[in-house]
C-alpha cells in the first residue's frame, strides 16, 4: 500500500450506470417469469434441476452486480463469500449423503 | 500535531480531526469502507449458515415425504409468490440505484430511492400477509387446528399423510416467517438510513451505511430467490 493516500481522489469504487442496473433488473424479472412458466411443463426430475439452476443464476447476478462483488477491491470479500458457500454445501451434501444412504427408498 | 506532541495523548487520536466520519484507526476512507463492507460480508456468511440449517431440514424432509411436499406446494398461491419475487427484485434495483445516487452525492434522488425501497418492502409483507391469511382460513397453519384433509381429498392418488403435510407447512411458515422478520428488520434499517440521507449525512466520500445496508437487503432478496422455487414450484406439472 502506498505511504501517502490522496483523500480527495478515490480510485477504488466502481459506479455503475443506471442503465446497467435496469438491464440487470430486466434479466432478473424475465428469469422469474421463466422459472414460474417452466415449472408447469413436464420435464420429469429436471423440473427441480432447472428451477435451482435459474435461482443460482439469479443469485449470482445479484451478488456480482448489485452487491458489487465483481468490482470490489477488497479480495477478502470473495474469500468470505466462497468460504460461506463452501460451508453451506458441506452442510447440505454431507447431510443428504447421510440420509440418502440410511434406509432404502 | 506538533503542539500536542509529548502530552501523552495517542497521536492517532489527533489524526483526521477535520474529518469526523473517518475513524482514527483507519488510514483513509477507502480502508474504512472496505473494512465495513467486509464486516457485513462476514455477517452475511453467518446468515447463510442460519438459513442453511433450515434449508437442510427442508431438503431432508422433502426427500422423505415428497408427495406431501408437492401437494402442499401446489396449494400455495403461485401468482402471489411470483409477484412477490418481482417486488423484491424491484426493491433490489432501487437499492442498487440508491447506492449509486449516494456515490454521486445526489441527495434528493437518494432519499426518493430509499423511500421506494421501503415501499416495495412493505408491499412484499402485505402480499405475504394476504397469503398467510388465506392459509389460516384453510387451516394450513401448523397448530392444533391444522387440517390437511382438503389436500388429501384433492390428491387421491398420492396417499398423503396429513402429519407429513404438516411438516411441509411447518417448514413453509418457519422459512417465510424468518424471511419476513429479516424484511421487517431491513425496513427498520432503511428507515434510519433514509432519515440520515434526508439530513444530508452522506456524500460521495462517505456513504458506507447506505452500501452495507444495501448488501443486507440484497442478501434477503437472494434468500427469497431460493425460497420461491423451493416452496412454490416443487411440482406444478400438469396432471401431477
Amino acid at each position: 500500500m502506498a505511504e501517502h493516500v490522496d483523500h480527495s481522489i478515490d480510485h477504488s469504487e466502481h459506479i455503475g450506470t443506471s442503465g446497467f442496473y435496469w438491464l440487470i433488473w430486466a434479466i432478473l424479472i424475465v428469469a422469474t417469469v421463466l422459472t414460474a412458466w417452466i415449472s408447469t411443463i413436464d420435464l420429469g426430475v429436471f423440473n427441480t434441476v432447472v428451477a435451482l439452476i435459474i435461482a443460482t443464476c439469479k443469485a449470482s447476478i445479484v451478488v456480482l452486480f448489485f452487491m458489487h462483488v465483481k468490482y470490489t477491491s477488497e479480495k477478502m470479500t470473495k474469500a468470505v463469500l466462497l468460504a460461506a458457500v463452501f460451508w453451506l454445501l458441506l452442510l447440505l451434501v454431507l447431510s443428504l449423503a447421510d440420509y440418502s444412504t440410511r434406509y432404502a427408498g | 500535531m506538533s503542539d500536542r506532541a509529548g502530552t501523552g495523548d495517542s497521536p492517532l487520536v489527533l489524526e483526521h480531526e477535520d474529518r469526523p466520519e473517518l475513524r482514527h484507526h483507519f488510514a483513509d476512507v477507502v480502508q474504512q469502507r472496505n473494512a465495513a463492507s467486509l464486516g457485513m460480508w462476514w455477517f452475511l456468511g453467518t446468515e447463510i449458515m442460519f438459513f442453511g440449517g433450515m434449508f437442510c431440514g427442508y431438503l431432508v424432509y422433502r426427500r422423505a415425504y415428497f408427495p406431501d411436499f408437492a401437494a402442499g406446494s401446489r396449494s400455495l398461491n403461485l401468482i402471489a409468490g411470483t409477484l412477490n419475487t418481482a417486488v423484491l427484485i424491484c426493491s433490489s434495483l432501487t437499492v442498487a440505484l440508491a447506492v449509486r445516487a449516494s456515490q454521486l452525492g445526489k441527495r434528493k434522488q437518494l432519499v426518493n430511492l430509499l423511500l421506494a425501497t421501503i415501499f416495495f418492502g412493505v408491499c412484499f409483507l402485505a402480499i405475504k400477509g394476504y397469503e398467510w391469511r388465506d392459509e389460516y382460513i384453510h387451516h394450513h397453519v401448523p397448530t392444533f387446528y391444522f387440517d390437511a384433509h382438503d389436500l388429501v381429498r384433492e390428491n387421491p392418488n398420492l396417499h398423503l399423510d396429513p402429519q407429513h403435510t404438516k411438516i411441509f407447512f411447518s417448514l413453509y411458515f418457519a422459512l417465510t416467517g424468518v424471511h419476513a422478520l429479516h424484511m421487517i428488520v431491513g425496513i427498520g434499517i432503511f428507515s434510519v438510513i433514509t432519515f440520515m440521507a434526508w439530513r444530508g449525512k452522506f456524500n460521495p466520500e462517505y456513504h458506507t451505511p447506505v452500501e452495507i445496508a444495501g448488501l443486507y437487503w440484497h442478501f434477503v432478496d437472494i434468500v427469497w430467490i431460493y425460497l420461491f422455487p423451493l416452496l412454490y414450484l416443487i411440482d406444478r406439472r400438469p396432471g401431477a
